[in-house]
């Protein structure tokens, strides 16, 4: 049993709409010293069994079919201690 | 001769598809229901992906519907040359799915924008403008929360070059769409995408601001028939 968290953000170049929002809210709400903030998704997959090297290869594919839309978005695979 | 038929897909979520088939009604054609979990076209000469919310824009708009049987079917029918027009939320499905380049993404100034839009037509080799001139500029309703066309570089620049943009926003971009696209086309020309709703401007009857709408229905008829 193993948590894989997938990370998915916008690539650097696309402009983050929300993540802009964000940025202006803060200063609103007395939060200071911030430059910038991007928004992204973070995916929790659950596995029956273990997290090596074939299941992380099938996460990954889930990424590049379903979670991510690589035309505007990178993701990162990390398993969970 | 029997009338041409054109499929009008519906998806849970899916709002516009009634009025997408009463668009080809009215232009002259059958309009045939298309159920997404069918995996079945039930022979049609063209498909209307309509507008709406399917599946409840979850994940991301049409990332989901992407996979749907229906599009199973779809996707090789449409790469092999059948017609395919997806508007609003039928555009995002048709980039989630790779048929066009690009993405849709949340309105640069955030807000759900309703009102009616002026658009150029780019380009009229495609089944779905053929009856529009070039240059020409028409007024149809948008209305969407996620429609601000973004590519990279590489992308935009072979689109512009091949004459993919088949129309542009004029009098104002409404959400921030790299270089004002409302829509476009795939190489071959017989899939075309766009954020404006061809289907809500065909009677004066409705208050839609213009008829210009019915170019698209009487383009595809025009073309099916001629076949």
């Amino acid at each position: 049993m193993a948590r894989v968290i997938v990370d998915v953000m916008l690539k650097p170049e696309i402009l983050d709409a929300q993540g802009q929002a964000i940025a202006r809210a803060l200063p609103r709400l007395g939060f200071s010293g911030v430059s910038g903030v991007r928004q992204g998704k973070r995916f929790e997959v659950e596995l029956d069994g273990p997290a090596d090297e074939n299941a992380l290869t099938e996460v990954r594919k889930m990424a590049e079919t379903l979670l991510a839309n690589t035309v505007i978005e990178d993701y990162r695979v990390t398993v969970e201690s | 001769m029997s009338a041409a038929r054109v499929g009008v897909v519906t998806f849970p979520g899916t709002l516009d598809d009634q009025d997408a088939a009463r668009a080809v009604r009215h232009a002259g054609g059958e309009a045939v229901p298309l159920w997404h979990a069918d995996p079945d076209l039930k022979g049609v000469d063209a498909v209307f992906l309509p507008g709406g919310f399917s599946y409840g824009d979850y994940l991301r708009c049409g990332a989901i519907s992407r996979f749907a049987p229906l599009m199973e079917e779809l996707i090789p029918a449409a790469r092999a040359g059948l017609p395919v027009l997806g508007t609003c939320n039928g555009f995002q499905i048709l980039c989630e799915a790779h048929l066009l380049p690009g993405a849709l993404m949340r309105n640069a100034g955030l807000h759900y924008v309703c009102r009616d839009q002026g658009i150029r037509v780019e380009n009229t080799a495609t089944p779905w403008t053929s009856d529009f001139t070039e240059g020409q500029e028409i007024v149809l309703p948008i209305k969407h929360g996620e429609g601000r066309y973004v590519a990279d570089e590489e992308t935009l620049s072979a689109l512009e070059a091949r004459g993919g943009v088949v129309f542009r926003y004029i009098g104002g971009n409404p959400n921030g769409s790299l270089n004002d696209i409302a829509g476009i086309r795939n190489e071959a020309g017989n899939i075309v995408g766009l954020m404006p709703h061809p289907e809500h401007a065909i009677e004066d009857l409705t208050g839609a601001p213009s008829t210009d709408g019915r170019g698209f229905f009487s383009s595809i008829l025009k073309k099916l028939v001629n076949l």
